[in-house]
């Protein structure tokens, strides 16, 4: 295993302004406000990342993008995650990379210029059986005249109410198919909000009931094994830097508080019972921080990109929950409260541990790749 | 790498390859502080210097003083042919990593014409006299009394846990030269001592392997000359401390190698293999798997730390981290993987060095007890804690 992290100019870049506009535009009470709003996310605030061409990063240049990488990609997802900015980011950038991976060239000419334009999309894959394997799927596609009937359900569809288009896999005579179906096309009885552990997130359960598909919604067929392994390491890519940010926020926010409350006269942080535990926290955060940036450099890389990446996910998960647990725990009688900020961290951790695979997970998947 | 650079580590690749030698029919110590015979100290002295002569270490550190006048790149190169290699470690380590780099950086032209090519070449042996009996952890309380008394201090107390204390001609060592001041740190002062004046006297301390590789130092009346105080008199706190900062590598200037032979989680891969359970390879168990997969993030990770930590753009929150955490992180997991090597071997695990049906020699035995010398000395794992919190996050002080 090589032990490089390289950076690229424009990754550093999109550092220093992702971090100072997701400081700037998503205060906590921010963060707060949209817990319990529709979309949960500030349409403006939306807006203007699409104005910044966010959303273009990797996508190729003759497609509307930038044409750069997810290298550049993945600060942006970090700082995101560390200032709770959620937005419909992860999932339009997973839906855009599951068409370049395997979408037809006209399906790619058609959505990506306007994704890169800021407009939003999504992916339906996992199911009522909770599998993290993308391979399992019981949703069914038969050919009905010219188009395609999808009978089945889905399960953890993100932001599937701000996007226009979303990626429905199904089977199709007997192999796996993916169709990137216009949303509008879905009746609104068939999508039903989920109660999710991570209250800044949306997941809707959608139900197809028949929907019928075009021909021209289907991705390349001999691409979906690749894709499905692509969506896969890629969302486990932005779910470990949304971790990673996020266990770096949890940790100032519990730091802040052990050098500020005082009981028995002194300084709570002053007790080794609380600082080492929180250094241990930090201690994990930098590896966490360390395997992300790795993960990021080395993603495309042959066989070397899927080992950096599952090693990210699985220290960050690691991280991240640690740190959130003990941050509620350190906040003593406040931590088990409502208005204390450790519940939304330690439910972001268990969110982000739920899709796509915690870190046991994926040390099981390196186990097979590594021993 | 520029061209120079490569060329060098070229060099130096095929150097290694054809000297690097044998494993002698003794086992070898896998840290500096693990020298507990003769037999081992020769060896180990020989081996330095036939890399010194080499130009392999020192390579950064001026030529005016016995180095060899290049960059740190081609240092690093070097020490990545040693790594590749498997050769031993560099033993002087007290001076390669320690005194040298602070002499190098504080002491007087005098000073690093007198010491820097004796610690290069291993004649030189050095020591450190910062512990006490008494005071281990709480350094700062250290007692041994130094009196100036002319040209020359009056040395009376004891230092403990000398690593090389048998074979040091110098030693670095932190003594009270007030006991008036006022506070604890201010009465310390810092001296390049020498350890073959009349009046020092070493008593080897058997560790928990049963080997030696340590003494206790004691000060009768010995007396010193005053131009081995470094810096001014109460400086000594402050001189330690950027010391220590060598010893847990939180701050370059070392000449170079390695003084601990790391632990490759590939070599406990092979043990898992070999072990059986009920006829299976260990290999098979799930729990096991998942283990020996933790310590390969962890292995990569500290791998990754230190290159990310010579990328600032990614370190901009908090720059001191990654080095003020390394120690910790690295010597906790040697104990850990050792400890888990144990684990693997089934009844086996209950012989030791010695035993000739023991798995490896007892290699991994004497490297599980041996590796609390890194997770106490130095500064125990407690306490790098501490200095984390109240360094790296700026948590309120424990004491």
């Amino acid at each position: 295993m090589s032990a490089q992290i390289g950076i690229t100019e424009a990754q550093i870049d999109m550092l220093g302004v992702a971090e100072s506009f997701c400081r700037e535009k998503s205060p906590m009470d921010k963060v707060r406000d949209q817990l319990t709003t529709e979309l949960g996310y500030d349409e403006n605030i939306w807006r203007e990342m699409g104005d910044l061409g966010w959303l273009a990063i990797a996508i190729p240049e003759e497609f509307g993008g930038v044409g750069l990488s997810l290298t550049e990609v993945a600060p942006v997802a970090e700082q995101l995650g560390r200032y709770m900015l959620t937005t419909p980011f992860s999932s339009t950038t997973i839906a855009a990379q599951a068409l370049i991976m395997g979408g037809a060239d006209s399906l790619k000419s058609e959505i990506l210029p306007l994704i890169s334009a800021g407009q939003a999309a999504t992916i339906a894959l996992s199911e009522p059986n909770g599998d993290w394997e993308l391979s399992n799927v019981e949703t069914e596609a038969v050919r009905d005249g010219k188009d395609y009937r999808l009978n089945g359900k889905k399960t953890f569809v993100m932001d599937l109410l701000a996007s226009n288009w979303v990626i429905i896999s199904a089977i199709l005579e007997g192999q796996i198919a993916l169709f990137c179906v216009t949303t509008a096309s879905i009746p609104r009885e068939n999508i039903r909000r989920e109660t999710l552990v991570d209250e800044t997130k949306r997941g809707y359960e959608l139900t197809m009931d028949g929907l019928i598909v075009g021909k021209e919604t289907l991705l390349d067929l001999e691409q979906v094994s690749a894709t499905l392994n692509h969506i896969h390491l890629v969302a486990n890519l932005l779910g470990a830097a949304e971790l990673t940010g996020g266990c770096q926020a949890c940790i100032d926010y519990t730091v802040e508080y052990l050098k500020t409350r005082k009981q028995f006269g002194k300084l709570i942080g002053s007790f080794q019972a609380l600082k080492h535990p929180t250094v241990d926290a930090f201690v994990d955060y930098q590896k966490s921080r360390s395997l992300l940036y790795a993960a990021a450099f080395s993603f495309a890389k042959q066989g070397e990109g899927e080992i950096a990446t599952r090693m990210a996910k699985a220290q960050a998960d690691k991280a991240m929950s640690f740190a959130a647990d003990r941050s509620i725990q350190f906040h003593g009688g406040f931590g088990f409260t409502y208005d204390c900020d450790a519940q939304l961290y330690r439910r972001r951790a268990i969110f982000n541990a739920s899709q796509y695979g915690d870190a046991r997970y994926h040390k099981g998947k390196l186990a097979d790749l590594l021993l | 790498m520029s061209a120079e650079v490569k060329e060098f580590a070229k060099d130096a690749e095929g150097w290694f390859a054809e000297h690097t030698p044998a494993d002698p029919d003794f086992m070898l110590p896998l840290t500096f502080m693990e020298v507990g015979t003769d037999q081992q100290f020769e060896f180990l002295r020989d081996w330095q210097r036939k890399v010194y002569e080499a130009g392999y270490l020192g390579a950064a550190w001026p030529k005016v003083y016995g180095g060899g006048g290049l960059t740190q790149a081609h240092q690093d190169a070097a020490t990545a042919a040693m790594r590749k290699h498997n050769a031993p470690i560099m033993f002087n380590t007290i001076g390669l990593g320690w005194a040298g780099p602070l002499i190098l950086d504080i002491g007087t032209e005098a000073h690093k014409k007198k010491y820097i090519k004796g610690i290069l070449n291993a004649e030189d042996v050095w020591c450190q006299g910062f512990s006490e009996p008494e005071h281990g952890s709480d350094l700062g309380n250290a007692q041994l009394k130094a009196v100036r008394d002319g040209d020359e201090y009056v040395l009376n107390g004891s230092k403990i846990w000398t690593t090389h204390g048998h074979y040091a001609k110098y030693m670095i060592l932190l003594a009270r030269t007030n006991q008036d001041a006022p506070n604890k740190y201010a009465g310390l002062s810092f001296f390049l001592s020498p350890m073959t004046v009349e009046g020092i006297e070493t008593v080897k301390i058997r560790k928990l392997t049963g080997e030696h590789g340590f003494t206790q130092t004691f000060f009768t009346d010995a007396r010193i000359p005053a131009d081995g105080l470094m810096g001014k008199e109460g400086h000594g706190w402050k001189i330690a401390m950027q010391t220590l900062m060598y010893e847990r590598n939180a701050k370059g200037g070392q000449a170079g190698g390695y003084s601990i032979t790391e632990v490759n989680p590939l070599e406990i891969l092979e043990l898992a293999r070999k072990a059986k359970r009920g006829g299976k390879p260990v290999l098979d168990d799930p729990v096991i798997r998942e283990q020996l997969v933790d310590f390969m993030i962890d292995a990569q990770a500290f791998k990754l730390n230190g290159a990310r930590a010579k990328l600032p753009p990614l370190n901009q929150d908090c720059p001191q981290a990654i080095p003020l955490m390394s120690k910790l992180i690295m010597t906790e997991y040697m104990r850990e993987i050792n400890q888990f090597a144990l684990s693997l071997q089934g009844t086996k695990s209950g012989y030791y060095v010695g035993e000739e049906n023991a798995i490896d020699d007892g290699y991994w035995h004497r490297g599980y007890l041996n590796a609390f010398s890194a997770t106490i000395g130095g500064g125990t794992s407690q306490i790098q804690r501490n200095i984390i919190g109240e360094h790296a996050l700026s948590l309120p002080k424990t004491r």
